[in-house]
């Protein structure tokens, strides 16, 4: 069963097989576990960009390709669902519609991009999405009337998946469940759906010829796999998979905007965690998001709490200060990378 | 004779104002296992490289079975039958010797493109490659990782990927280069039970004459880019413009 669901990628490392059953079952009672607004924001954030580094993980880490357009991919999936809502009116029908065309537009887009420029070398390919990826942004904030510009746009979801929702006249395990958990556990188990499907890809003929590509494209090519077809239906694959999870971010956050989902920053996080969770291994997307997140977004409260507690000594509270955390993160960043070179499920798979 | 099995006609490409191989036209049958010779520089490899796609010609035509190939791209000519071993090792040095024998029958059953299956569940695939690498007697080495594998190791993996393929036309380039004295024999009678296979065609690459002499069914000459012999190995071996041009001097050096 497991082996069936885990299409038998284990994490081959009992360290690393309890992190991610941690990892599991914390997303899955985080409701419960952690009942503040703040902490099922960040729970949800979690589960949205595991798969996002997963589906990029699909790219550069397996088929080895680097792309600058995974952003754009992702913001198509959360405009489709805004788009389509602010047309067609608040309902599922809207959610469902603006997620298939926000995927397919991605779908389609990440085809061209590939069958036209996947041909030159791999740094022209990147240039190629980086500039791509540029012009979509601009077009965004232009194009005001259609995607809000600048602004964004607020989404009107419907009612059971907002807070407003009750369904339980009394709380259930001590907590008064709310459209909001309704929308998050539609978050959880879409974005576990979706990373158990990328697990099987990357295991599943296809993924071993990427890696075969990855490890020597010529000899590929010459045992008989047409490798440019290959490298484009993993860009596409990959864009499909990033655009569902704008679609899912869209529809937790109700609001999508240019900085949100296609900024420059969210594409550098995503490379940031690839990189420290370990590439082409899948797992490493759920390691690196979940260290990135919580640091992204508690670094700077320990960093306060530190400061405080350290009030005593000279310079220390002054490095702790909150406002220095970038810095941390760049440090933990620089320091992952010396020490675990191939990522922390490399290093912990013993590959390091 | 019957049709053959590949075939070059008027094969040229220029890289700027060298012609790296110049007008060859040659057949080559099944059944038949033909010695490419010539010193260093004389344009072999880039001949083989011409037939199996990874150059594109310049001029002349390149048929396989009778059809053309010129402009096809070297997966679409290794599916056609066009099978090819590399001088320089060429595997995936990071993957198991298993793995690198079953990616190739993968490609040759056409399973590529399924993405919902797991890989370890076609155990025809893992099978069939289990049988290759027992012929070539790597069974015990299949879980290795191909960097961790001996020079002499890595040379028998790469005629196994060969074997695997099941091609119509083999072509060896140089398979036994940088092998010890006792290593190459195994390379050797492998090659020799392929041309046992009368529906073979096999090109070799090969500067040992003590190789060509126990295998090759037919010598063919190259020398600056162009056939300059073609024949029987006794009358090639011996006839004036290849010991002139080549073989007198290469001679004393094996």
């Amino acid at each position: 069963m497991i082996r069936l669901f885990l299409s038998g990628d284990h994490p081959q490392s009992r360290v690393l097989a309890a992190l991610l059953l941690v990892i599991l079952v914390t997303l899955a009672f985080a409701p419960f576990l952690f009942p503040g607004t703040r902490s099922l924001e960040t729970a949800a954030r979690i589960c949205i960009f595991i798969v996002l580094v997963a589906s990029y993980d699909l790219l550069l880490g397996y088929a080895g390709i680097v792309s600058f357009a995974h952003t754009m991919f992702f913001g198509m999936g959360a405009y489709g669902v805004a788009i389509a809502t602010q047309r067609m009116g608040t309902g599922y029908d809207a959610l469902i519609t603006g997620t298939v065309a926000g995927t397919a537009l991605a779908a389609v887009f990440a085809l061209g991009i590939a069958l036209f420029s996947l041909r030159v070398r791999a740094i022209f390919f990147a240039m190629i999405t980086l500039a791509i990826a540029s012009a979509v942004g601009v077009l965004v904030s232009q194009l005001s009337g259609i995607t809000g510009g600048e602004d964004g746009m607020n989404i009107r979801i419907p009612r059971e998946l907002t807070p407003a929702f009750r369904p339980f006249d009394e709380p259930v395990m001590g907590l008064r469940i709310t459209g909001r958990h309704l929308n998050y556990y539609l978050v959880f188990f879409s974005c576990l759906i979706m990373f158990l499907v990328l697990l099987r890809v990357v295991n599943s003929p296809f993924g071993r010829v990427l890696q075969a590509i990855r490890e020597n494209a010529f000899r590929a090519e010459a045992i008989g796999y047409r490798v440019v077809y290959y490298r484009a239906m993993a860009t596409v694959l990959s864009a499909a998979v990033a655009a569902l999870a704008g679609a899912v971010f869209a529809i937790w956050l109700r609001y999508v905007g240019p900085a949100t989902t296609l900024g420059v920053e969210i594409m550098l996080d995503i490379l940031l965690i690839v990189v420290i969770g370990g590439m082409g291994t899948m797992y490493g997307a759920v390691i690196g998001t979940v260290v990135f997140v919580l640091a992204q977004n508690y670094l700077k409260d320990w960093m306060g709490g530190a400061s405080d507690a350290t009030s005593f000594l000279p310079l220390v509270p002054d490095l702790l200060n909150p406002d220095r955390w970038l810095m941390w993160l760049g440090i933990l960043f620089i320091l992952s990378v010396y020490f675990f070179p191939s990522g922390v499920v490399g290093r912990l798979r013993g590959k390091a | 004779m019957s049709e053959p099995s590949l075939e070059t006609r008027d094969l040229t490409v220029r890289f700027g104002g060298h012609v790296a191989v110049d007008q060859v036209s040659c057949a080559f049958r099944a059944g038949e296992l033909t010695a490419i010779v010539g010193p260093n520089g004389a344009g072999k490899t880039t001949y083989f490289n011409l037939i199996s796609g990874q150059i594109a010609a310049s001029a002349g035509r390149v048929l396989l079975g009778g059809a053309d190939i010129t402009t096809m791209t070297v997966s679409a000519r290794t599916a056609n039958g066009l099978g090819r071993a590399f001088q320089l090792t060429n595997l995936f040095p990071k993957l198991t010797v298993l793995e690198n024998v079953r990616l190739v029958v993968q490609a040759r059953r056409n399973r590529g493109f399924n993405i919902w299956t797991t890989a370890f569940s076609h155990h025809e695939l893992i099978d069939e490659a289990q049988a290759v690498l027992q012929r070539v007697r790597l069974s015990h080495l299949a879980q290795q990782t191909v960097a961790a594998l001996p020079h002499g190791d890595q040379r028998k993996l790469e005629v196994a990927t060969l074997i695997a393929m099941k091609p119509k036309v083999f072509m060896f380039d140089e398979p036994t280069a940088g092998m010890s004295v006792d290593e190459a024999p195994v390379i050797l009678d492998l090659i020799a039970e392929i041309k046992r296979d009368t529906t073979a065609t096999v090109l070799l690459v090969e500067h040992k004459m003590d190789v060509i002499r126990s295998l090759a069914d037919r010598i063919i000459v190259l020398h600056n880019g162009e056939l300059v012999a073609d024949g029987a190995p006794e009358t090639v071996m011996s006839s004036a413009v290849v010991q002139e041009a080549y073989m007198g001097k290469e001679l004393t050096d094996v």
